[in-house]
């Protein structure tokens, strides 16, 4: 049996989550097993729609309003556990990065995080993982019975689904919390960096906060989310949550744009698995070009509002 | 307040990654090694605490004695004191179950990792140790303010950020923003030579065993040539995307 946290924002299910159902239907499919996935607080989506993923079977925990780090490791431990799951499929995104370790240690499993890619053996399990910051790929093998797999978002993307409708177990739960979530402050209107499938990225080539206005806009038509450099952030030119590379959020999108950034080795090593990048420096000999799909050599203030004024004529 | 500071040990941002030639291990040759940037805020976070309230500020390693001179390099920097458990680091959930046995002799009232380290980027000992212990977690950590036995500590979550209340001991994995990246500490020479005589401890290790280990590493492919475009054409840029890349 697999078991697959299926994360809920507002209610809703996330990207991320259909991608991790996917890989655990996969999983159990490739074992002649099934895919169980657990939700827990509340979801104003029917959680049955999961099936259509390939969810065997969705249980829904009902308790918890809030995520909280400790509790929800330990209702998905111990279903984990209680259901003899073989594996447990946690996506990375802020919470399920927070979860898998403390999933492990609660349902007594070994714990695989990065993972890129479906397993290559299941008994035991082995797996393809980024390691060093994407500078590496490293084949891991689980020696427990049990292992929690850490997913990276949009590894594998979603694929369109067939499935039906899955069955469901609703349950009223309770597990102690070690925290109480006093605030809340989300940037409204924002993509999620992690799970976004287009990144626009800029760097200190911007020269000051008040130019980020083109990104926005350029963002806005790809419906990207925005990303910078670590300087810009460092200076507060941008919130930290949007630093991006070796020390900061590290991106799997399917475009990343690259404007006015250097291509630092640490920038690099945050961003260099975007399946294309492209870049706009005005410096020929800028290091990203050697990183890049698509090159363009030019200044910033010139290129980015063209560039919006033509992707917008394409998109409509 | 009794603070342990988890550090890693890992190679230096700036390092070209290569594995041995049975590719089953990094090939450390050249490599430098540092403070795992994330464990330089907690690091830093840890004195400032210790400046307010009173304290000690422990600096902890798993691994060989290979790992000194960045256990040094945190005495330098102003931890009071460092642990070595002697053990090599195999997976993240042998590593945390080291951690807590260093824990729990030391009555700690506060632990602080790193949100991940910059090696094998696991991102699981936070959370595993805090599960072992039964303590509460607060990772990414990007706040932490203790009062009276509880403290309000803020957490980077997709899009935003949360604010939680805790009651300590507890465990956090830093990130920037705990501190912010110009209040970080560097070694002084004063500090230099005040680590030389700083006790650092090893410990032996209790023998956890891992869950995982790595079969193979391997490099990732390279990226094909880039394709320059004239700054004047963006419709073929558009056009390569839509038609080539296939990614609008
Ligand atoms: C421990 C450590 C960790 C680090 N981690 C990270 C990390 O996670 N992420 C990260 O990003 N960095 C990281 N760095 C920093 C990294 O080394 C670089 O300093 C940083 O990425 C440079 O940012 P930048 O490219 O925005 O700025 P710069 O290097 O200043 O580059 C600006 C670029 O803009 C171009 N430019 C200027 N004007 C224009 C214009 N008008 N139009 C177009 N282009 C223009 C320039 O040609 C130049 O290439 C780290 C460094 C250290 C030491
Ligand atoms: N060998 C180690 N010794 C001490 N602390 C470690 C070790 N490995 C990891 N940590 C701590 O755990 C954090 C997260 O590491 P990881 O889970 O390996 O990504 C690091 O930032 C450190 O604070």
């Amino acid at each position: 049996m697999v078991l697959v946290f299926a994360e809920t924002w507002n209610g809703q299910f996330k990207k991320s989550t259909f991608e991790a159902v996917q890989y655990a239907a996969a999983c159990a499919n490739a074992q002649g097993s099934q895919a169980v996935a657990v939700v827990v607080g509340p979801a104003t989506a029917p959680v049955e729609s999961l099936g259509a993923y390939g969810a065997h079977k969705v249980l829904h925990l009902h308790g918890p309003e809030k995520f909280e780090t400790a509790q929800h490791a330990a209702l998905l431990g111990d279903a984990a556990k209680e259901l003899n799951a073989s594996m447990i499929v946690i996506s990375g995104t802020a919470n399920g990065r927070a979860l898998m370790g403390a999933v492990a240690v609660r349902a007594e499993a070994s714990v695989i995080s990065n993972v890129t890619a479906l397993p290559e053996s299941f008994g035991p399990v082995r797996v393809v993982r980024g390691a060093f910051s994407s500078k590496g790929i490293e084949v891991c093998e689980s020696s427990s019975a049990r292992t929690v797999i850490g997913l990276v978002p949009n590894a594998l993307g979603v694929k369109d689904s067939a499935g039906s409708d899955a069955a469901f177990e609703d349950r009223n739960v309770s597990a102690a919390s070690r925290a109480t979530v006093v605030e809340q402050q989300l940037a409204s209107g924002t993509i999620a960096l992690p799970e976004a499938e287009r990144v626009v990225s800029a760097g200190r080539g911007m020269k000051a906060p008040e130019n980020w206005g083109m990104i926005e806009e350029l963002a806005q038509v790809l419906g990207a989310a925005t990303a910078c450099s670590k300087p810009v952030s460092d200076i507060g030119w941008r919130p930290h949550r949007e630093h991006v590379g070796q020390t900061g959020i590290q991106v799997n999108p399917q475009l990343y744009i690259a404007i006015g950034i250097s291509g630092a080795i640490q920038h690099l090593a945050g961003v260099s698995s975007s399946k294309t990048i492209v870049v706009i420096n005005s410096d020929p000999e800028a290091p990203f070009f050697k990183a890049a799909d698509y090159g363009i050599v030019g200044d910033a203030f010139d290129i980015v509002p063209r560039l919006t004024a033509a992707l917008k004529a394409h998109l409509n | 307040m009794k603070i342990l500071v988890c550090i890693s040990h890992v190679p230096d941002t700036t390092a070209k990654i290569q594995f041995t030639s049975d590719a089953r291990a990094l090939d450390a040759n050249g490599v430098q090694f540092v403070i795992n940037p994330y464990d330089e805020f907690g690091l830093t976070r840890a004195l400032q605490l210790n400046e307010q309230l009173g304290g000690t500020v422990t600096a902890v390693t798993v691994g060989d004695a290979s790992v000194e001179p960045t256990l040094r390099k945190a005495l330098a920097i102003g931890a009071h004191d460092a642990v070595r458990v002697d053990a090599l680091p195999s997976d993240p959930l042998q590593v945390a179950r080291e951690l807590a046995s260093v824990v729990s002799e030391g009555a700690y009232e506060l632990v602080i990792c790193g949100q991940e380290s910059i090696d094998y980027n696991g991102g699981i000992v936070p959370s595993a140790l805090a599960e072992i212990l039964g303590w509460p977690v607060v990772t990414p950590c990007i706040g932490f303010d203790p009062a009276g036995g509880r403290a309000k500590a803020s957490r980077e979550i997709d899009g935003g950020k949360e604010v939680l209340d805790i009651a300590l001991p507890a465990v956090l994995g830093a990130k920037k923003g705990l501190v912010e990246e110009s209040e970080l500490r560097i070694p002084n020479m004063r500090g230099i030579m005040a680590a030389r005589t700083k006790p650092l401890v090893v410990k032996a290790p209790t023998g956890a065993t891992a869950g995982s280990a790595p079969v193979s590493f391997s490099k990732p492919a390279g990226k094909s040539a880039v394709q320059m475009i004239d700054a004047q054409n963006l419709d073929a840029l558009v056009k390569k995307l839509h038609e080539e890349a296939k990614v609008i």
